[in-house]
């Protein structure tokens, strides 16, 4: 009937995608639970439609479809149902394509249009037939659910049939980050992949030394499977040691360096449980451990935290796995932190999904289904445990060697943050991208099985890595100044672990990404996001010295829950004016305006009195300046739809016309406004030229 | 409150203040800990309003403008008597005889002269006729408040109420009566006299009933909410279904929920609307307040704010001194003690959160106003109305808060940087997840804020560094 035509050119619809972000219309959803019957005068007036302004609004986006994007399937009259209020759906057009579903919302005043990756898809359901139609629920990874409604059920069935075979590929291959292509040159592209060297950073924490050594032991996979080729180990464990203790951890997930604190040496290591079984012993093992301990000579002792409850490792033990006796190594101290396991995490964050979701809930509903998801409990865990590292780390001086059952999921996370609260430096851009690579991709933290990238086992999947990224978000409300990035980065890097369309997340671990060739055919993510620093960076960073180790606040209350992530598609649900944006306009500004101050200022000395254009040239940069910034700023919010009422009706939808009016003509001004300042900027620079001879 | 306890000779003094703070001393001597703790007792326990601070307060700094006259009634008419002439001032109520809750002076239609005043105060609760609230400039709509009509069992009527009410309506316009009462709760006022209008005697109306918790249930939400976040036990359950069990969120939902109805009447509607509950001086005046603050960008200043809460909480007779007596660690159970103020103004904070650039003020400024509800040197919130405060003679005796607000020095605390002046209408989301609790207050002594405050200093030195390249480089 159709075929899919992949082209592999999808870099533009990239490019669209993020225009199409940009531009796209903000939605609002204002519930006033209330029962109220108004006068239906004001709908009518919608019908209305300024030619004018549609056809201006295309310009600047062109019409779609365009014959630079080939889709392969398009269905007319779907409607797309917005969750929270009964605002009239909207009506439009729904094409897919070989990488995402794009659907075109023609009834929009201005012109509309949402982007789903494929791979974003998590679930399609197709509820029961009603009188408008088929309906269609689309829930994404990144939290985005859309309902839509189908005319006729025939259509439905295609597009659910061709969403189900196209969100869940079967083979590695077909995976996005196979087919994109930004148009980057290959020597680019490798130079991408160079950019994060987890030598360096070993490095910088002074290893080699005199007591850990990079090995390469592993450089054909024989340690360990889901290893990198290089860990590091301390210099006291010799070979025999190193093999032997890997034989009595499970999957060969021997002890290994995490992160060393240099100011007191004390490490944090990570490992699998030992096969320790009820009474099983490894001298090596043991002789591991000691070698970890005695490579920080200023503490007579180590910890050994198992990040399970205490309950689900003695249940291993059963299995031949378990915890290590206390009497078998010498001084260690050994400690359960309960950090639950990957089914109950991701039953958890289900249930807390059921409650964002619910339609208009009262408070008391949801902050009892938060209670009731356990979420936030979870999160505070994780965190606890990561305090409980950093401060055997730093106050106790301390080395910690940490494990959960296979050491890829609890122990990711734990080390991860621990290393987070220590150094400054993982709170940088570069560090944040080096610590992922490090703790998370290269130990081998399972993200394709955890993000469910292609068809398989739905109970391998579990969101360990969101949870990380929201410990990091919880740190960034209590320490505000301390991260050089912001939440937009954290959600750029959430999004392109399910989006496949680089190569850092694909696949299990190092060797398997080896096989898969990633360093060869895929694009690394990192570049691509140190292109948008500009934008994903937080202005209230007071640089890499300011702030040494964080002790965060764990009480209950310190945690807050994740609008911006779990309802991060419900913008009427955000603060109306975003101070973040705010500020990032301020800080753009900054830099032209100092130019311009500077630039004015070397003038001054030789002018008795300012030049007509150069006097010209003033005012409109302080005009065109301060109309930047009344663009870019939060004021902008207008334009959003009003408060709608139970009955259906957006009570002031006959404002809506008008006000999207008035925003047109603004951003025409604002065009109008800059370009005038282009031309003035070329005027000026002809006045610098001349400058000399009028002298 | 303060209680004692005694450990060997060292007496320890526990001190839970009304800004929630909680203090404690050891002071070596059973003696003196004992004459300090009954000192601090029988200090905080004044009986005679004239024994408070304010009536000894000096102040030690000049005043320049004299807030008890900064926002004068007729100041106000002024501006409003410039965009309409459809509204009169009422000096009716002079001496305070036909209603001991309103100020001297209200704002009335025109067409209704004080006789008929009179009579429609009889038959409203305390006396209080419906007075103009708030005049939306841009439609000429109205938001008029009073207390509920009092017609008891056999649905008494009054044809002079039923005149005024349709006075503020244009030809062929309706209005809506949101009555902040649930309708089995207002059905149930019948029986003590009290009552709502029925729609055969008022005909252009439609009435909205809206449920905001009254009384002793705010109070003892609030003193579970106090309590929860002052528990230090490592708990999430125990803490989200304590935060749940205060139900403080879900009456800021309800009031916020009530005044963006309000609001959406007027603006999206186009009709006028009538507030009222039991006696109009509680959730009546947050509903109307906040309708305003959404309405009305000069409200979102700090002298608009002001001028708000002598409109429409000082003058409108919200009693201060009954509701904010001991705060949330009073355990003897006061009758008329309630957080309707405070909740007003967490609703404020909600709105500010939502739309961080539309308010002149900050977040200290609504943290400073609690506590100065609740203690304070001045004597701009003691008394219950406007009667009370002129028999006190507190314009004479004591020093207005505002004097001392609106001192420049004083001001820039209070401002906010990131305000750009928005003639916007702004309608903040009610959902759950969009309201927060309001840490400012009510976790304010249990963490330390360092990091926050920095916070903010970044971003204070972020924007006028920002304002200063942009005059430089205007100049």
């Amino acid at each position: 009937m159709w075929a899919l035509q992949s082209k592999g050119k999808n870099s533009w619809i990239e490019e669209r995608k993020q225009l199409g972000r940009a531009l796209s219309h903000k939605q609002c959803h204002v519930q006033y639970n209330h029962h109220l019957e108004f006068s239906r005068g004001c709908q009518r007036l919608t019908n209305h439609r300024p030619r004018q302004l549609a056809r201006l609004q295309r310009s600047v986006l062109p019409a779609y479809p365009s014959e630079r994007v080939e889709y392969t399937q398009l269905v007319e009259n779907v409607k797309l149902l917005d969750r929270y209020t009964n605002r009239r759906a909207a009506s439009g057009t729904l094409y897919l394509t070989a990488t995402h579903l794009i659907y075109v919302d023609a009834s929009a005043e201005v012109r509309k249009e949402t982007w789903i990756l494929h791979h974003h898809i998590a679930t399609v359901e197709k509820l029961p037939l009603t009188t408008a139609g088929c309906p269609l629920l689309i829930h994404c990874k990144n939290f985005h659910v859309a309902h839509f409604v189908i005319g006729q059920e025939r259509d439905c069935h295609e597009v659910y049939t061709s969403l189900l075979k196209l969100s869940q590929p079967v083979k590695p291959e077909e995976l996005y980050a196979f087919s994109y292509n930004p148009k980057m040159s290959k020597d680019n592209r490798e130079i991408g992949w160079k950019l994060i060297d987890l030598k360096v950073d070993y490095q910088r924490m002074g290893i080699p030394n005199d007591y850990w050594e990079i090995t390469d032991l592993n450089k054909d996979y024989e340690v360990c499977s889901t290893y990198p080729p290089e860990i590091v180990v301390p210099r006291a464990a010799s070979k025999a040691t190193v093999i032997g203790s890997s034989r009595f951890r499970s999957r060969g997930r021997i002890p290994v360096l995490s992160y060393l604190y240099k100011e007191n040496n004390a490490a944090i290591c990570r490992c699998s449980q030992p096969l320790s079984g009820f009474s099983a012993r490894c001298l090596e093992d043991e002789q591991m451990l000691q070698a970890i301990r005695e490579a920080n000579p200023g503490s007579p002792f180590m910890y050994v935290v198992d990040t399970r409850p205490k309950l689900n490792a003695m249940a291993n033990r059963a299995a031949g796995k378990g915890y290590e006796n206390e009497d078998n190594y010498d001084n260690i101290r050994f400690k359960f932190i309960g950090i639950e396991n990957i089914h109950v995490m991701r039953n958890s964050l289900q249930k807390l999904l059921e409650v964002c979701e619910t339609k208009s809930p009262s408070m008391s509903d949801f902050l009892t289904g938060l209670e009731n998801s356990g979420w936030l409990r979870h999160i505070k865990a994780v965190m606890d445990a990561s305090v409980f590292l950093a401060k055997a780390v730093k106050d106790e001086k301390a080395s910690v060697l940490v494990h959960c059952s296979d050491g890829w999921d609890r122990t990711a996370q734990v080390c991860s943050l621990a290393s987070l609260l220590l150094d400054p430096f993982y709170r940088t851009f570069k560090g944040f991208m080096v610590l992922i690579e490090k703790e998370w991709i290269a130990m081998g933290h399972k993200f394709s099985h955890r993000c469910g990238h292609l068809d398989g086992d739905p109970k391998e999947v579990s969101p360990v890595f969101t949870q990380f990224i929201e410990c990091v978000w919880q740190l960034m409300q209590q320490f505000p100044c301390t991260f050089e990035f912001n939440e937009h980065f954290l959600l750029e890097i959430h999004d392109h672990v399910y989006s496949c369309q680089f190569g850092n997340f694909l696949g299990t671990c190092h060797k398997e990404r080896e096989d898969l060739k990633i360093f060869e055919k895929t694009h690394s993510l990192w570049p691509f996001l140190l292109q948008k620093k500009q934008e994903l960076r937080n202005p209230l960073y007071r640089g890499f010295t300011a702030y040494k180790e964080l002790q965060p606040n764990t009480l209950p209350f310190s945690f807050q829950f994740w609008c911006g992530m779990y309802n991060r598609f419900d913008k009427g649900m955000h603060p109306k004016q975003c101070v973040l944006d705010h500020l990032l306009s301020c800080m753009n500004q900054k830099i032209k305006l100092e130019d311009n101050a500077s630039e004015l200022e070397n003038k001054l000395p030789f002018l008795d009195g300012p030049l007509p254009s150069e006097a010209c040239y003033l005012s409109k940069v302080g005009c065109a300046a301060s109309k930047t910034s009344m663009l870019n700023t939060p004021q902008d919010y207008q334009g959003e739809p009003p408060a709608v009422l139970s009955n259906g009706i957006s009570v002031g939808d006959a404002n809506v016309t008008s006000d999207v009016e008035q925003k047109n003509k603004e951003n025409l001004a604002n065009r109008r406004d800059l370009h005038r300042n282009d031309s003035v900027d070329v005027l000026n620079s002809e006045a610098k030229d001349g400058k000399p001879q009028h002298h | 409150m303060s209680c004692s306890r005694f450990l060997g000779s060292v007496g320890t003094i526990i001190i839970k203040c009304k800004d929630l703070r909680i203090i404690q001393l050891d002071i070596p001597g059973m003696e003196e800990c004992l004459n300090i703790a009954s000192s601090i007792e029988a200090l905080s326990t004044l009986d005679s309003v004239t024994l408070m601070y304010p009536f000894f307060y000096r102040p030690m700094f000049e005043i320049v403008e004299d807030g008890w006259s900064a926002f004068l009634p007729e100041k106000e008419f002024e501006v409003l008597s410039s965009v309409t002439d459809e509204w009169r001032l009422s000096y009716i109520n002079k001496d305070f005889s036909i209603c001991p809750s309103y100020p001297p002076v209200v704002i009335v239609p025109r067409s209704i002269d004080d006789e008929t005043l009179q009579k429609v105060a009889v038959y409203r609760h305390g006396g209080r006729f419906p007075v103009l609230s708030y005049y939306h400039k841009k439609n000429g709509m109205v938001m008029m408040r009073s207390s509920q009509p009092l017609t008891g069992t056999n649905g008494r009527r009054c044809k002079e109420d039923e005149k005024l009410v349709n006075a503020t309506l244009r030809p062929g316009k309706r209005g809506y009566i949101i009555d902040t009462r649930s309708l089995n709760a207002a059905q149930q006022a019948r029986a003590k006299g009290g009552g709502f209008e029925q729609e055969v005697y008022y005909p252009q109306w439609r009435r909205i009933h809206r449920c905001i918790e009254r009384f002793n249930i705010l109070q003892e939400s609030l003193i579970k909410l106090v309590e929860a976040c002052n528990d230090q036990s490592h708990n999430m359950d125990r803490w989200l279904s304590k935060l749940e069990a205060s139900n403080w969120m879900t009456y800021i939902k309800e009031i916020l929920t009530a005044a963006c109805l309000a609001a959406q009447c007027i603006d999206r509607e186009g009709a006028s609307v009538l507030v009222h509950g039991t006696e109009g001086t509680d959730s009546t005046l947050q509903v109307t307040s906040l309708a305003q603050i959404i309405l009305d960008p000069d409200c979102r200043t700090i002298q608009g704010f002001e001028s708000l809460l002598v409109r429409e909480w000082l003058q409108a007779g919200h009693p201060f001194q009954q509701r904010c007596a001991q705060s949330a660690y009073s355990n003897s159970k006061q009758k008329f003690e309630a957080p309707v103020f405070l909740l007003f103004l967490d609703c404020v904070w909600q709105i500010l959160h939502q739309f961080p650039c539309s308010f002149e003020f900050n977040e200290h400024f609504l943290v400073t106003l609690f506590e100065h509800a609740y203690a304070s040197q001045f004597g701009t919130f003691l008394g219950n109305n406007e009667n009370e405060r002129s028999k006190l003679k507190l314009q004479q005796k004591t020093m207005s808060l505002w004097s001392w607000v609106n001192q420049p020095e004083e001001l820039k605390n209070f401002q906010n940087p990131l305000f750009e002046a928005n003639s916007l209408v702004i309608w903040p989301s009610v959902a759950p997840q969009s309201l927060q609790l309001w840490e400012g207050v009510f976790l304010r002594w249990n963490r330390p804020s360092r990091f926050l405050d920095e916070a903010e200093e970044e971003m204070r030195r972020i924007i006028d560094y920002n304002r200063f390249l942009l005059d430089k480089v205007k100049d």
